[in-house]
């Protein structure tokens, strides 16, 4: 299997897109992963699905300009050279 | 011509660096420079130096007067250096930790020969807690504990080899070859890396085990890829499989005893049974990290052995 760095890049971002597509209401309520359940207790031991919603959410956040900005370079390249 | 006895003893020494110096920058200037051809200074001088340039055209004929010129180049193009690496060390500093990891290189030859024991035989060990001293770890050279990056970078290394020297005797290879076998085993370890990564993160482990250390672990396992291909080689099928299964087995053992004390609370690594579904998907992503293993041994190490 001839993996190289770049297909490890490609896989990156496409991972991520999908983390940032993900949306709350039309979505991720659907399978209880809602607004509304949010962040919770402080407790001592969030769970899973705590992790998992904060996880998708910081995503969101934090590579919403990256993304537009590493998505459109890899557009016009890609365009450009095939 | 001009560097005669006339001039004292020590204005010959301090000139004699400087020509020499001159010579290393100024690399268009042919001809034997040490017999100070002025006109070879002025040219060093502004290739050196912007400033100095306009004022030692006026002195071209007079090299005691250029010394000046030349010292006050010398001088801004070494502080230009040593500036510039100063701010290649800091900026680099930041995106690899070097002096974080030169604590993982700080092994010695009693340490490799015991650790690649234990890899393969871990089963005699008894105590596999790393020693501490004052909060931080013991460097390896001390506790044959402790995780280090030397055994993993060699094996890497040698695995590349190894391959190349598999597909060899397939008269399947090429040079390029090589590299896609290096950079594939490593694209498969920075996912293994990342993989255990986001499960520590969802199983809110808090454990000391840095990404570093992860890397470590992770590149323990091309010690038994290696030895199961060369038995491979030299002995055929059967004895590639029969190595195999020992290292996998032995690198799952270690995985498993290893991470035991970094990742389980103190009950549980001691063995008694804790209920709770925290240590109970602790345990899982244990077994499941120690399992991964044998599974990457084998993935990447059947196409060499046909």
């Amino acid at each position: 299997m001839a993996f190289t760095l770049y297909s490890l890049i490609q896989t990156a971002i496409l991972c991520i897109n999908a983390i940032a597509v993900l949306h709350e209401e039309r979505f991720l309520s659907k399978f209880g992963f809602g607004v509304e359940q949010g962040v919770g207790g402080f407790g001592d031991d969030p769970g899973v699905k705590a992790q998992v919603l904060s996880l998708i959410r910081s995503v969101r956040t934090v590579m919403r300009v990256p993304l537009i900005l590493v998505n459109s370079a890899s557009i016009v390249l890609l365009l450009l050279f095939g | 011509m001009d560097y005669t006895p006339t001039q004292s003893g020590f204005r010959q020494r301090k000139l004699q660096p400087n020509m020499r110096q001159r010579n290393s920058s100024a690399d268009g200037l042919e001809g034997s420079q040490l017999f100070e051809d002025t006109s070879g200074a002025a040219h060093g001088l502004q290739t050196g130096n912007q400033q100095a340039g306009p004022q030692a055209a006026g002195f071209t004929g007079q090299s005691i007067l250029s010394d000046p010129m030349s010292n006050l180049a010398m001088a801004y193009g070494s502080s230009l250096a040593s500036q510039g690496r100063e701010m290649v060390d800091k900026n680099l500093d930041r995106f690899i930790p070097i002096s974080k990891m030169k604590y993982y290189f700080a092994v010695d030859t009693v340490y490799v020969g015991k650790k690649l024991g234990l890899l393969v035989f871990p089963y005699m060990h008894e105590n596999w807690e790393v020693r501490y001293q004052q909060d931080t770890p013991v460097a390896p050279r001390f506790d044959v504990n402790a995780p280090d990056l030397y055994i993993p970078a060699m094996g890497f290394i040698t695995y590349v080899l190894v391959a190349g020297l598999a597909l060899g005797t397939q008269n399947r290879f090429s040079p390029e070859l090589l590299g896609v076998q290096a950079s594939s085993a490593f694209v498969w370890l920075i996912m293994e890396v990342l993989a255990v990564l986001l499960s520590l993160y969802l199983v809110t482990a808090n454990t000391d085990l840095t990404t570093i250390d992860l890397l470590a672990f992770s590149g323990y396992k091309y010690v038994g890829m290696i030895i199961g291909v060369v038995a491979g080689l030299l002995f055929g099928r059967p004895a590639y499989y029969l190595s195999l299964l020992w290292c996998c087995a032995a690198i799952f053992v270690f995985m498993i005893r290893t991470l035991r004390l970094k990742l389980l609370s103190d009950a549980a690594a001691e063995g008694r049974l804790v209920r709770g579904t925290r240590n109970q998907l602790r345990m899982y992503l244990t077994m499941s990290i120690a399992a991964a293993q044998p599974i990457f041994m084998y993935w990447l190490t059947y196409h060499l052995i046909r």
